[in-house]
């Protein structure tokens, strides 16, 4: 109808349903657009990705993520984790270290280790906490970037945990928690390390130990609890 | 460009020109201090009038009180407008209104512990080291500092307690962090509000330049829980209590006295 076609073209916002969102509109701010391969799903015409396999669709994010823990262990001036971040990482590593976290203590009285959801929050809000530190500070990474560095660079201590446990197989006496505290603390200075070499650059000069304080923190904490982690007897 | 007060300047120079004093001398000596005066005040033509509207201007800020109460995380502040005037920076529903309560540096924030940690009686905390720039980032990770020194040094006084028992099974005890956690922030934050609501009341509505910000006085709790840092990771060990009480007496001590420096001249302000 003539007079509904003129009343649909003289409503307010008229031709905004034709915008589409997908594509690369640059947003105000400093959260960047991500660039990875999920990002392209949509908007490619040519490799349509709809038709292919699921498994290969997990392995390119699977690979994306394995190519970033590289990246963490071998803490280089790069900008791969930055560019394409990504929080199946952080997500990957806070569940298997709240995992590993489980079964001390038995009996589930509050005398014990830290819950599931206590590690969780610890390190999501822990996590949370430092990245608005850094901002209110001046800092120019994105939220997200930050995040998603923080959450890689637990990977060492998730690694000594592993360990930690192996060792608490063996016997829980004194040389089991020298070489327990050996490996955490070395885990512990390789994940601050790692994370001041992504962060610290993000920073004027003369607030850079105000914002590497938190995350040394942050990194001590999650150390004390993989180092006071007693298993059930 | 001539502005009002180049114009000011002229006119009464014109009418001094032929004006002698008493003596018959001309009156040289005054338009040249006349020239003084107005060469600094075309320099600076809004200095004259800044420092007298400066108290108005404050006063008209403390007529409207508003306060947010954010339940976002634990260390958000209830940020009020009543900062005193010095910190206009946008809205409270923006980005920077809590970016200024950050703009420290890494030397300030030490230079505030410092003087937190070592309290002369002859100074003030908050004219000396704050100078009108009160910032949040101290008081929060000093409190969340505290918070796990406090877990941690509890839970390793426990197992140093007990490590000659042959029946204790060491225990992480992780509750302790959110009592902990619970308690300092209490303190950090609620009896700051107290305290300020209470001067705030006993001073009327009218704000003197000397009252002091709801964030200064935050500020100035939050830097005096520093000592107890130190305080609580020296008391893990058990065999050396009298250090320990000695350490925790000279950290109450610093902590009050750090906050009676400030109070002295509220107080003067209170009677007043």
């Amino acid at each position: 109808m003539a007079t509904g076609a003129e009343e649909e073209a003289n409503r307010p916002f008229a031709g905004l349903s034709d915008v589409s969102i997908s594509e690369d509109i640059p947003v105000e701010g400093d959260i960047s657009v991500p660039v990875g391969p999920s990002a392209r799903r949509g908007g490619d015409d040519e490799f349509s990705t709809l038709d292919e396999p699921v498994k290969e669709t997990v392995l390119r994010d699977l690979r994306a993520v394995g190519k970033k823990f590289v990246h963490v262990l071998y803490p280089k001036r790069s900008s791969a984790l930055l560019r394409d971040w990504d929080l199946w990482g952080p997500l990957l590593l806070c569940v298997t270290l709240a995992l590993l976290l489980q079964g001390g203590a038995a009996d589930s009285d509050y005398q014990g280790g830290p819950q599931f959801a206590e590690v969780f929050v610890i390190v999501w809000f822990g996590s949370i906490i430092i990245t608005l530190n850094s901002k209110l500070l001046g800092g120019t990474i994105s939220f997200f970037q930050s995040l998603c560095v923080l959450g890689y660079c637990i990977l060492p201590l998730t690694a000594a945990m592993a360990v930690c446990r192996i060792v608490l197989v063996a016997g829980s006496g004194a040389v089991s928690f020298a070489v327990r505290l050996a490996v955490v603390t070395a885990s512990f200075g390789w994940s601050t390390f790692a994370s001041t070499a992504f962060l610290a650059d993000s920073q004027p000069a003369n607030r850079k130990a105000l914002v590497v304080y938190p995350v040394f923190l942050f990194y001590f904490v999650i150390g004390w609890m993989v180092l006071t982690f007693s298993p059930s007897q | 460009m001539a502005s009002p007060h180049d114009l000011q300047f002229q006119a009464i120079k014109a009418g001094y020109d032929h004006v002698t004093s008493w003596d018959g001398s001309p009156l040289n000596k005054q338009t040249n201090e006349f020239e003084e005066a107005a060469e600094l005040l075309s320099a600076d033509p809004g200095a004259s009038t800044l420092s007298m509207s400066n108290p108005l201007a404050a006063a008209g800020d403390g007529e409207d009180v508003k306060l947010d109460l954010s339940e976002d995380e634990e260390g958000q502040e209830e940020s009020s407008e009543l900062l005193g005037g010095q910190k206009p920076a946008g809205g409270f529903w923006t980005f920077e209104y809590y970016q200024s309560f950050f703009d420290v540096d890494t030397m300030q924030v030490l230079d505030r512990v410092k003087g937190s940690v070592m309290p002369l009686p002859g100074r003030n905390f908050i004219k000396h080291h704050l100078r009108s720039n009160p910032d949040l980032y101290g008081p929060f990770w000093i409190c969340v500092t505290l918070v796990f020194s406090v877990a941690i040094s509890g839970n390793l006084s426990t197992f140093l307690s007990e490590m000659g028992n042959p029946s204790f099974h060491y225990r992480p005890q992780f509750h302790r962090v959110t009592v902990a956690a619970a308690v300092i922030f209490m303190y950090a934050w609620l009896v700051p509000v107290a305290l300020w609501g209470f001067l705030s009341w006993r001073q009327g509505s009218e704000r003197q330049l000397g009252g002091y910000s709801f964030l200064e006085t935050v500020c100035v709790y939050g830097y005096s829980l520093f000592i107890y840092i130190p305080t609580s990771v020296s008391l893990t060990n058990g065999r050396q209590e009298r250090a320990a009480w000695l350490l925790s007496l000279t950290g109450a001590r610093n902590a009050s006295t750090l906050l009676l420096t400030s109070r002295s001249v509220l107080s003067n302000q209170c009677v007043g």
